[in-house]
C-alpha cells in the first residue's frame, strides 16, 4: 500500500520540477536566462570530472583543457563549415572523447598526484597552444571566434515573454543536460559503474576480480573527456565567443572546486557544482572589489567547513535524519 | 452646454500637457532620468590581470568626486563596477548584465582586446554605448561597421607611425630592422609602422622577423637582425622579450638607434632586469603624465590629482600610472556626459563622443582628445622620450595629427 502511494508522490514531484523547469525562463529576464544555461553548461562539465574524478579516482587538474577543445572544434565547425548549431555537439564528444583516450592511456602509468601534474600542464599549455600561428586560420589566434547565436526556431511566448534565442537556447540546454544526465545515470549505476568504482577503491581487488583496469580506465578518460568537451562545445553557443584567455588553467580549478562542493561521485551534485562555480564569483564581486578572490576563497572554505561532503551529501543527511525521525 | 464647455478645455489641457515635455526637452534612454546616470564598468579585479583593476576604482573614485561635487547638469552618476576575471566569457556576462539587468545608459572601459572582442558584436546589436575601451587595438576605430564602439588610448597603428615619421626625419636614408610578435598585436603595429614610412617603407626596412609569445627566447632572431647591419631598430616586443632583446642587443654589441613600444617601457619590469646601462637611448612614446616624473609633480594639475587622491582614491598607490588613466578617462566621461545635457540616449552619447575636442589635465602638454564622426580615435598624439639610465625623458615635438 504505501510502496504504490509514494512512487506516485515521486511522480508527482518530478513532474513539478519538470514544469518550474519549463516555465522558468519566461519569469526571468534573458540576462538571467543566460545565467543559467552557463549553469546546465557547467553542469554537464561538472558531471564529466566526476566521471572521471569522482566515480574512478583519477585526478585531473586539466579538464578546462578539454572544455577548450569542445569549445573550439564547436566554434570552428559553425564558423568555418557553417555546421549547424546542434551538429557540432557530437563532434566535439567524439573530438574529445578520442584526445582523452590518447593522454588516457599513457596516464594509466602515472598515479594519484603525477596524473594531476601531468594534466594540470595540459591545462597549462592549451591557451598557448590555441594562439600558436600554424592553426590561426582556424582558431582566430589572440582575437578568438565570434559566433552567431542561433535563432529560436519558430515563435512562442508565454506570460507576455517572447522565446528569445537565449530562452531557446536554455531549452536546447536543458534537454543536452537531461541526455548527458541520463546517460551518465545509465552508465554509473550498471555493471561498468561498479566496475569504475571497484578501480577506485581497490584496484588490485578490481584486477583479481577479472576487471581490465587499462581498458576501464582508459575509457573513463575518454568518455569523461568526451562529457567536458560537449559542454565545452554548449557553452561557446551560449556565450557565443571563444578565445584561449577564456580557457586558462582557473577554469579547470573551478571545474574540480565544482565537483568537491556538488558532491563527490554523486551525479545530481554537479548541478549544484554548476550553480556554485556561476553564482559565487559574482556573489563575491558584489560583496568587495579590492580582494574578490579573498572572499572567493572564504565563501569555499565555509561551505567546506558546513558541508565536508559536498552540497549533495548535506542533503543526503539530511534526509536519512528525517527518515529516522519520521514514523515507523 | 456642460459638454461644449468641456472640449476645448480639455484640448487646451492636452496642448499643455503635451507642450510640457518639449519646453523641458528631457529625453532619455535606459539608464538616465531626471536624478540620475547609471553608468557599467567591467575590469579584472580578479585573475591574472588583477592589477588593471586599480583603473576601474580610480574611475570610480573620480565619479565620487562628481558627485559630491553635485553630479552633472544635476543629476548623480550611480557607477556599477564589475569584475570578469580577464576571462572574455565572464565580460559577455557581465556586459549583459549591466545592459539587460542594470539597464546602464553605456558600458564604460572594458579591458583587454579579447574582451572587448567578445562583446563588441552584442554591443551594437544592442546599440548601447561601448564607450572609451582600456585596449590599444586599432579596430576600435571603426564607426562604418561598429558605430557604437569607441576606442580612448593611442591606438597601435597611430603610436608606429610615430616612430615611422621620427625616422623620416631624422635618418632619411635609414636601414630600418623590426622584430615584432606574430600576432595581432604585433602586425597591428607593424601594418601602422609600415603605412608611415608609405613609399619608403619597402626601401628602408632591410629586416622584418618575428617570434612567437610561446618561444623560449628571442637571441637568434637579435643576431639575424644584426648581421643585416641596420642602423635603426624597432622592437615590437612585450615586457619579457623586451627585456631579452635588449639584453642581448649588448651582449652581441649591435647599437642601432632603438625605437620600443610603448607596451614594453616599465622601468621596473623590462628596463631593470635588461640592465639599466643597456636600456639607455632606447626611445619610445608617451601621451600621459608618468606620476614618478618629478617634471609633472608640481602645478595645479598635480596638486589637484593629489587632493582628489588623498580625499577620494584612499588605499590606492600614488607611484601607479594606472591611477592617472583612470582619472584621465573618467574626466573623458564627464564631458561626455555634461556635454549631452539633458539629452541622455544612448545615440546623443555616441554623437556626444564623437564629437569632442579638449585637452586633459593629466594628459601631457600638447596632447588633445579628439573625435568627429568618421574618426573614433580619441587620443592620437603623442610625444618622444628618451630613456637616460634612470627615467623617460620627453624631448621633441608633439607628434600626430
Amino acid at each position: 500500500m504505501s510502496r504504490p502511494a509514494k512512487a506516485h508522490w515521486a511522480w508527482l514531484g518530478g513532474a513539478l520540477v519538470a514544469a518550474a523547469l519549463l516555465v522558468l525562463p519566461f519569469l526571468f529576464k534573458n540576462y538571467r536566462v543566460f545565467q543559467f544555461n552557463l549553469v546546465l553548461v557547467y553542469a554537464v562539465a561538472i558531471l564529466g570530472l566526476n566521471i572521471l574524478t569522482g566515480f574512478n579516482g583519477q585526478f585531473s587538474l586539466g579538464h578546462g583543457a578539454f572544455y577548450a577543445f569542445g569549445a573550439y572544434t564547436a566554434a570552428i565547425l559553425m564558423s568555418l563549415y557553417a555546421l549547424p548549431y546542434w551538429a557540432t555537439l557530437p563532434a566535439a564528444f567524439a573530438v574529445c572523447f578520442v584526445i582523452g583516450l590518447l593522454i588516457g592511456f599513457p596516464a594509466l602509468r602515472l598515479a594519484g598526484h603525477f596524473l594531476a601534474l601531468a594534466t594540470f600542464a595540459l591545462a597549462l599549455a592549451v591557451p598557448q597552444l590555441l594562439k600558436y600561428k600554424a592553426i590561426e586560420h582556424y582558431t582566430g589566434g589572440v582575437q578568438g571566434i565570434v559566433l552567431s547565436k542561433p535563432e529560436p526556431p519558430f515563435e512562442f511566448s508565454l506570460f507576455g515573454q517572447p522565446l528569445s534565442a537565449d530562452r531557446w537556447l536554455y531549452f536546447f540546454c536543458l534537454f543536452v543536460t537531461a541526455l548527458m544526465f541520463l546517460l551518465a545515470w545509465n552508465l554509473l549505476r550498471g555493471r561498468v559503474g561498479r566496475a569504475l568504482v571497484a578501480i577506485r577503491d581497490h584496484p588490485i581487488a578490481a584486477t583479481a576480480m577479472g576487471i581490465n583496469l587499462p581498458l576501464y580506465k582508459t575509457l573513463a578518460f575518454g568518455t569523461s573527456a568526451g562529457f567536458t568537451g560537449l559542454a565545452g562545445a554548449l557553452g561557446a553557443i551560449v556565450v557565443a565567443f571563444v578565445s584561449p584567455d577564456s580557457f586558462t588553467v582557473t577554469l579547470s580549478i573551478f571545474l574540480l572546486v565544482g565537483v568537491v562542493v556538488g558532491g563527490v561521485a554523486s551525479i545530481p551534485g554537479a548541478i549544484f557544482g554548476g550553480i556554485f562555480i556561476q553564482y559565487v564569483p559574482n556573489i563575491a564581486d558584489a560583496l568587495s572589489k579590492s580582494a574578490p578572490a579573498a572572499l572567493y576563497g572564504v565563501l569555499l572554505i565555509a561551505l567546506m567547513y558546513l558541508l565536508p561532503t559536498g552540497v549533495m551529501g548535506g542533503l543526503r543527511r539530511v534526509w536519512a535524519r528525517m527518515r529516522a525521525r519520521a514514523p515507523g | 452646454m456642460k459638454i461644449e464647455f468641456l472640449i476645448p478645455s480639455l484640448a487646451c489641457a492636452l496642448a499643455l500637457a503635451s507642450s510640457a515635455p518639449a519646453l523641458a526637452q528631457k529625453k532619455y534612454d535606459a539608464g538616465a532620468n531626471d536624478k540620475e546616470i547609471v553608468i557599467g564598468a567591467i575590469h579584472p579585479y580578479s585573475g591574472p590581470a588583477s592589477a588593471y583593476g586599480a583603473i576601474g576604482k580610480a574611475i570610480g573614485a573620480y565619479l565620487d568626486k562628481v558627485n559630491a561635487e553635485g553630479g552633472i547638469n544635476g543629476r548623480k552618476i550611480r557607477y556599477i563596477a564589475l569584475d570578469d576575471g580577464y576571462n572574455p566569457a565572464k565580460t559577455v556576462e557581465q556586459a549583459r548584465k549591466l545592459v539587460e539587468q542594470d539597464e546602464v545608459l553605456l558600458v564604460f572601459n572594458p579591458l583587454g582586446t579579447a574582451a572587448n572582442t567578445a562583446i563588441q558584436k552584442y554591443m551594437n546589436d544592442k546599440k548601447v554605448p561601448h564607450l572609451f575601451l582600456s585596449s590599444g587595438a586599432t579596430k576600435w576605430g571603426d564607426p562604418k561597421n561598429f558605430p557604437w564602439t569607441m576606442g580612448w588610448q593611442p591606438n597601435y597603428q597611430s603610436e608606429a607611425k610615430i616612430y615611422a615619421q621620427h625616422i623620416l626625419e631624422t635618418k632619411p636614408n635609414a636601414k630600418i630592422a623590426v622584430l615584432y610578435q606574430n600576432d595581432d598585436y604585433g602586425k597591428d603595429y607593424l601594418k601602422g609602422f609600415e603605412d608611415g614610412l608609405g613609399d619608403k617603407a619597402k626601401a628602408l626596412i632591410v629586416s622584418k622577423v618575428s617570434y612567437e609569445v610561446t618561444d623560449p627566447t628571442i637571441d637568434s632572431q637579435i643576431l639575424t637582425l644584426k648581421a643585416t647591419g641596420a642602423d635603426v631598430f624597432f622592437n615590437i616586443t612585450t615586457p619579457k622579450f623586451a627585456a631579452q632583446a635588449i639584453k642581448k642587443m649588448a651582449e652581441a654589441g649591435w647599437k642601432p638607434t632603438h625605437y620600443l613600444n610603448n607596451v614594453s617601457t616599465s622601468v621596473g619590469a623590462v628596463l631593470t632586469p635588461a640592465g639599466l646601462d643597456n636600456s639607455k637611448d632606447i626611445l619610445t612614446a608617451q601621451y600621459i603624465k608618468d606620476p614618478t616624473d618629478p617634471q609633472f609633480q608640481k602645478g595645479k594639475e598635480w596638486d589637484d590629482y593629489v587632493a582628489w587622491f588623498k580625499k577620494y582614491n584612499v588605499g590606492a598607490n600614488l607611484n601607479d600610472g594606472f591611477n592617472v588613466y583612470g582619472y584621465t578617462v573618467a574626466q573623458g566621461l564627464v564631458q561626455v556626459l555634461k556635454a549631452a545635457g539633458d539629452n541622455l540616449t544612448h545615440a546623443n552619447v555616441m554623437k556626444q563622443a564623437a564629437s569632442l575636442d579638449m585637452t586633459l589635465p593629466m594628459l601631457l602638454p600638447g596632447v588633445n582628445v579628439k573625435t568627429a564622426a568618421d574618426d573614433y580615435f580619441p587620443i592620437e598624439r603623442q610625444q618622444l622620450a628618451r630613456f637616460d639610465g634612470k627615467t623617460w625623458v620627453l624631448f621633441g615635438k608633439v607628434y600626430g595629427p
